[in-house]
């Protein structure tokens, strides 16, 4: 499997009164043709780290990286420009409530193309339609050109993430990063839509970071899962070796989720230990 | 002894060929000191039953009765001394320029009952939040520790009946397992009735004995939480709920 992502050592730091408060620390991994979840509680970095990997941290953030490169290209050294290429185009960001995320004056049609029409000035516009169209058709929408034309407001929300969804593969991205992209769904809706994205990203060969903080969820639709604590990972393993985690953290998340299938008195809270902060980090079973 | 109930509870919003029926004939009964869980999807009604049960919205038809005693429209104190809600999201439902003490006396003095302090050093305790939190402000707690506060304000009035809508929806499931802990602990100890709405399956059996599934302003099925557990759910809607909160959920 060749190599898309490689994060090495990937620092990020807020200027505050206090000084420096870190969000990110020593964050690094590596992510190929894969589905990869990064699971975590709020504020835990997950967001931060997908933020990163696109430089759209905001401007009080300073960032550092040993190694930062997607596809040969140092992330951490572009330019604004070069960044410009790569966003939308070659690395895209499925965000988490269509409400907010698409533009309410403009059809879904012209949201889908707008990032192609960016990357590729000269594009007809009947081949723009045939281009949303074909999207709108591979995302499972059944009447792609009455769709086409509505406006954010008329469509529901499992359709709204649907239609983000074909809005950022239509350049082709060859890495998506989808943050927290079905929590604003329902439960019925958020399987088929979950099975569009995956569908798509596998027959592309893409790359995924799924963001999020529902570690079942992660678990069944994810290769791989990384763990997120206090702006570092703390575990990083086969979604399928999930039951076995090592770090204290994972364990404490998986024991506090109330069981579906049993009726349980008391559910266990995660005490919080201040050595995972320094603490050691598991990787696929092994302290490294 | 049935504690709180409704009977042919519907809500209508819009009028004419604008009127949406968000709530159809809903009836269920929750017998004293037992959870009764409302689970359904965003838009299927449930929310809006727990507000016109509570009053916030009083254009309803059909009864809503306490013990047995139809609820008096709009509601008075007496009703609120019987029944409190806790919300969803806790960062919208504490004032964010009171004290989290001025938040716990405020229902005592609208209900003009003495011994403030005193009772608020005991919901306090109850909640298992330092007395000292007393003298915070919202935006100094994290969002489980206001979802407690919410819980204590609710608490101070020594109610009956706790109307619990989502709450813990807003929060992390490690926070959330806490809060769970301390609701199932205050319905044991206390005897409360909780009427409880969520999207969460595995959160509504976990504090619930009987759970109703609705959709579209309607109750498809109620049915007992071991049968949830058991995936024996016969109205179709129902079984599709259970297999997708499955398929996305349950390792």
């Amino acid at each position: 499997m060749s190599e898309l992502l490689r994060i090495d050592a990937l620092d990020v730091a807020y200027a505050s009164r206090k000084g420096l408060s870190p969000a990110l620390r020593g964050v690094s991994f590596a992510l190929g043709a894969e589905k990869v979840g990064i699971v975590g509680e709020s504020g835990s970095g997950k967001s931060t780290t997908g933020r990163a990997i696109l430089r759209l941290l905001p401007r009080a953030a300073k960032m550092t990286a040993k190694t930062l490169t997607f596809q040969e290209v140092d992330l951490a050294a572009a330019s604004e420009r070069e960044m410009r290429r790569i966003r939308g185009a070659r690395i895209s960001m499925i965000l988490q409530d269509p409400k907010y995320a698409l533009n309410p004056l403009k059809t879904v049609g012209a949201q889908i193309t707008e990032s192609w029409k960016i990357h590729h000035p000269a594009t007809s516009r009947a081949e723009l339609r045939d281009r949303a169209l074909d999207m709108l058709e591979k995302v499972k929408i059944r009447n792609p050109s009455r769709v086409h034309d509505l406006f954010p407001h008329e469509v529901s929300g499992g359709m709204g993430q649907r239609v983000m969804i074909a809005m950022m593969m239509v350049p082709e991205p060859r890495l998506i990063i989808a943050d927290e992209p079905t929590s604003a769904l329902d439960v019925t809706v958020r399987r088929s839509v979950l099975d569009t994205l995956a569908e798509l990203v596998e027959e592309r060969g893409a790359g995924l970071i799924f963001i999020s903080h529902d570690l079942p969820l992660v678990a069944r639709f994810c290769d791989r899962i990384v763990v997120m604590y206090a702006g570092r990972i703390v575990e990083e393993i086969a979604a399928s070796d999930l039951k076995d985690a090592c770090h204290p953290y994972t364990q404490g998340l998986l024991a506090s989720l109330p069981p579906l299938d049993r009726q349980l008195e008391r559910l266990s809270v995660p005490v919080r230990d201040p050595a995972w902060l320094t603490g050691p980090v598991y990787r696929n079973g092994a302290a490294a | 002894m049935t504690a709180l109930a409704t009977r042919d509870l519907s809500v209508v919003f819009g009028r004419g060929a604008e009127a949406m029926r968000a709530v159809s004939s809903v009836s269920i009964e929750v017998p004293r000191g037992a959870a009764f869980g409302l689970i359904g999807e965003s838009g299927s009604g449930k929310s809006t039953v727990l507000r016109a049960v509570s009053g916030l919205n009083l254009s309803y038809t059909g009864s809503v009765t306490i013990d047995g005693a139809e609820a008096e429209r709009p509601r008075g104190l007496a009703f609120f001394r019987r029944v409190q809600m806790v919300f969803q999201d806790p960062y919208g439902s504490l004032h964010p320029r009171k004290l989290v003490r001025d938040a716990l006396l405020e229902p005592l003095r609208i209900h003009r009952i003495p011994d403030g302090e005193q009772r608020m050093a005991e919901v306090l305790d109850a909640v298992d939040l330092p007395r000292e939190f007393a003298y915070r402000f919202p935006h100094q707690l994290s969002g489980g520790q206001r979802q407690r506060v919410a819980i204590a304000r609710c608490l101070i009035l020594e109610p009956e009946i706790l109307l619990l809508d989502e709450p813990t929806s807003a929060l992390d499931v490690s926070v959330q397992a806490g809060v769970l802990n301390l609701l199932k602990r205050l319905q044991e100890e206390r005897g409360l009735t909780y009427l409880m709405v969520s999207h969460d399956l595995a959160v509504v059996t976990h504090i619930c004995s009987d759970v109703a599934v609705m959709t579209n302003g309607e109750i498809v099925e109620t049915l007992p939480a071991d049968d949830i557990r058991n995936g024996a759910a016969r109205h179709s809607y129902a079984r599709e709920l259970l297999t997708s909160a499955r398929s996305v959920g349950a390792l």
